[in-house]
């Protein structure tokens, strides 16, 4: 470790040098579709880490890049922006990092991403950084892009015009990568170009802030006077003091970065005329507008785009299946290889609570591959700008954004990757009332209560001779949560109050092939977020759900086992249904049991008795975890067989000696799980995708709140 | 009679406000002039909407909104009254 890198202690005084130790930090940042993310792909590899921005939603991805044999550098990916100006929540992580120099990860060098083929708006947030004076490079990508469209850059030129070293490379192959390296090994000197001097009348005031708050440079003070109030850093009495500095010298933010934008775009293309030679002046994106006519037409465009959505969700629906059940089995086998080898209480948390727990969280992975797979796809591509293109204008009615529909048409299949995939909606707003509404969508884990209550009061009944009546009941079950959804959605929008503007104007991207590299390391990415931060908090659940059906109060366990057994010997069952008689006792004088029975009366207006109750308890583990404690609770021996679990559950009798599950009953039940937020795998999620207990907890409140209010309607209807 | 109808179109030409990007035609460029939206024009000038710069609609998505349009040699999409706020020359 014998070079490290360091701004030159002359040009940035406040600065200390690094000592030999440290490792060198780098930050990336660019335009969006400048390529950045494949370049901190090439830089890191797999040695990547997603970890939190204080306070907001974007995931910092941080990675270790070995730039020579002995010498690493800490290289931090920073959210793609247009300028220094944030526009959304997402764009201010990146001035709480370079505005505050005491930040943990304050860069030590900028690697400036940029489009070749579209270099002058790319060389607006470039000419501001450079203000900054933090020491940069400039790497430029898709010159070969640039070249098919008659841009010719002369790089030494351009290196001369800009005041930092300029590095062509090639974010798809690599290429540049080793020159890129070798120069950030060095010592890099800050920009000495200014492109945007402060305005002589304002210079007072921005100095007085700069020495204030001892800022290195003029630049980094005007911003402190532009965005004080945005900056998390400051505090109440710098806030303050900013504050009347700006109303004493009449400081007109807007006007004054909208005539800093148009200066430094006058300052850009005259740099420009020396460095960049255009020969074809007609835009030639042929290929992209070609394509458009068919992917955004009247009627094949959404033609296409239904069956791109029908292909992802035949993937996360179907496909997902086979690795799921492995991994369904798998647990099983092992849980009852150790049963073999020993046993004990610390064996059966071993094994049905933790091993369970885990078994719960490696079954989601299969979607979140396929899911983000299609995703990761769309977005390199191009034609996830294309779905929003096309569906803007409808879902904007709700709330919602374009992007939108692949979340919702996903929660179909399961909500834990579908809210997952709400990160590509860059709207604070549209994302929050995406993520809320998600849930709502009726999963496939609803599927096996759906069937089983349908089964018990729908006659199997025709109409003209191939509609069946209990497909349609089902199918009206995917109706209601679905339009329940899109009015939460409207609802949302009148409630959710934001300062932050939803815009559409954004680079309509043209069509490239997809990187496999950036879309196998999405997928790594997407898994290991999920397994690592939703993970621990469904592990954590399961257990204690594990827990609480599984000990009681006492020895009241042990006892129950005593009497059923007793029970047993004047009842003459076959050995499955005493099993099953035995553990539907325990179950009843378990923790859970008790449960059931302390809000019976909470639920009795729906229709429920503490049996349900048990069931709701144990069915947020997941929902189809209601069909197997049902079966336990009414000790059904065979809990896989339909038929079974329905023949018990019509013996069932009320205090009357009547049925209990009525219609009545059994649409009540229907609709509270169209309704109610019954996972505790979305809860985690919401709570990593939100990064806070908040989302999750209104997000149940009010699918509870929905889920009590509709089943006491349906009861009181039907009854 | 026809007085009356001249002396509406009169009017209705007084009453049309500046040709904005919303009203080009697939295919048809104008030149900016200015942005009205202050808070949107800071989005837009980032984005290379500068006036004097030309500007071509480029289309349309079949609902008639979002469109896509020709700035600065590269495509950019917006809605129409985000459009509406981009004022041409005239």
């Amino acid at each position: 470790m014998s070079e490290v890198l360091a701004p030159a202690p002359a040009s940035v005084p406040h600065t200390t040098v690094p000592t030999a130790r440290k490792v060198a930090k780098i930050a990336l940042i660019g335009n969006p579709n400048s390529g950045k993310s494949s370049l901190f792909n090439h830089l890191t590899g797999l040695n990547q880490k997603v970890g939190n921005f204080p306070g907001v939603t974007v995931d910092k991805k941080t990675g270790i890049s070995q730039l020579t044999p002995n010498l690493k550098a800490q290289v931090i990916d920073l959210p793609g922006t247009y300028s220094l100006y944030p526009k959304s929540l997402d764009e201010k992580v990146i001035i709480d990092l370079l505005h505050d120099k005491k930040a943990a990860s304050y860069p030590d060098v900028l690697i400036i991403t940029a489009d070749a083929s579209n270099l002058k708006r790319n060389l607006l947030l470039f000419t501001q950084l450079a203000d900054l004076k933090i020491p940069a490079v400039l790497a430029l990508n898709m010159m070969d892009v640039a070249e098919k469209h008659g841009v010719k850059i002369d790089v030494a030129e351009l290196q001369a015009e800009l005041g930092v070293p300029v590095i062509p490379v090639n974010a798809r192959t690599g290429s540049g990568l080793a020159a890129l390296k070798i120069l950030l090994s060095q010592e890099l000197e800050a920009p000495k170009t200014t492109f945007f001097p402060i305005p002589d009348d304002l210079l007072v005031m921005v100095r007085q802030i700069r020495y204030y708050f001892e800022l290195s440079n003029d630049y980094l003070a005007w911003h402190y006077a532009h965005q004080y109030h945005k900056l998390s850093f400051l505090s109440d009495d710098d806030k303050e003091y900013i504050g009347e500095l700006v109303k004493k010298y009449g400081f007109h933010s807007n006007a004054l970065q909208a005539s800093e934008t148009v200066d430094r775009y006058t300052r850009i293309n005259g740099l420009l005329l020396d460095a960049m030679r255009v020969t074809k002046a007609e835009n030639n994106e042929q290929f992209s507008n070609k394509l458009d006519q068919v992917l955004t037409h009247k009627i094949f465009g959404y033609l296409i785009f239904f069956g791109v959505l029908f292909m992802i969700f035949q993937a996360i629906f179907a496909w997902a299946a086979y690795p799921m059940d492995l991994i369904d089995s798998g647990v099983a086998t092992l849980n009852a290889w150790i049963h073999t080898q020993a046993d004990g209480p610390l064996v059966d948390l071993l094994t049905d609570g933790i091993l369970a727990g885990l078994g719960g969280v490696l079954i989601f992975i299969p979607q979140i591959a396929l899911l983000f797979a299609f995703i990761a796809v769309l977005e390199e591509t191009g034609y996830m700008a294309r779905v929003t293109f096309l569906m803007d204008k409808i879902m904007r009615k709700f709330g919602l954004n374009g992007k939108s529909v692949v979340p919702l048409i996903s929660g179909v299949a399961c909500a834990v990757p579908a809210i997952m995939a709400t990160r590509t909606i860059d709207n604070w707003k549209d994302r929050m009332i995406t993520i809320f509404v998600t849930p709502l969508m009726s999963c496939s884990a609803r599927l096996p209560i759906y069937t089983v209550m349908i089964a018990l009061v729908v006659p199997e009944k025709y109409f003209l001779g191939f509609m069946s009546l209990q497909g349609l009941v089902l199918m009206g079950l995917y109706l209601i949560g679905f339009v329940a959804a899109i009015l939460s959605a409207a609802l949302l929008k009148w409630v959710l109050k934001t300062k932050e503007r939803s815009y559409f104007i954004m680079e309509f991207p043209t069509y490239k092939m997809p990187r496999w590299k950036n879309v196998g390391l999405t997928i790594v990415e997407k898994v290991k977020a999920f397994v690592f931060q939703a993970g621990k908090v469904i592990l954590a659940i399961s257990v204690v759900l594990w827990v609480l059906s599984s000990y009681g109060p006492g020895n009241a366990i042990v006892q129950a086992e005593k009497q059923a057994s007793t029970e047993l010997t004047t009842m003459n069952l076959s050995e499955a249904d005493a099993e099953a008689h035995i553990a539907g006792q325990k179950l009843e004088a378990s923790y859970a049991g008790q449960f059931g029975k302390f809000i019976e009366p909470a639920i009795r207006p729906l229709g429920y008795d503490w049996k349900v109750g048990i069931a709701l308890l144990t069915s947020f583990a997941a929902r189809e975890v209601f069909v197997g404690t049902i079966s336990t609770i009414y000790s059904v021996g065979d809990s896989e067989n339909i038929s079974t679990v329905k023949e018990k559950l019509m013996a069932e009798k009320d205090e009357f000696g009547q049925p209990f599950f009525t219609p009545a009953r059994a649409f009540s039940l229907l609709i509270f799980y169209v309704f109610a937020m019954q996972c505790m795998s979305t809860i985690a999620v919401v709570y990593r995708e939100t990064k806070g207990w908040k989302w999750p907890i209104l997000q149940m409140l009010y699918m509870t709140g929905l889920a009590y209010a509709s089943a006491f309607l349906v009861f009181r209807l039907f009854s | 009679m026809r007085l009356f109808i001249t002396s509406l179109n009169k009017r209705s030409k007084v009453q049309r406000e500046q040709k904005s990007v919303r009203d080009l035609k697939i295919g048809e460029k104008g030149v900016i002039c200015c942005l009205t939206d202050p808070e949107m024009s800071l989005k837009l000038l980032e984005m290379g909407c500068i006036p004097g710069e030309e500007v071509k609609l480029n289309s349309r998505a079949p609902l008639g909104d979002p469109i896509t349009i020709i700035v600065n040699d590269y495509t950019l999409s917006l809605r129409l009254d985000e459009a509406a706020t981009i004022k041409l020359k005239a």
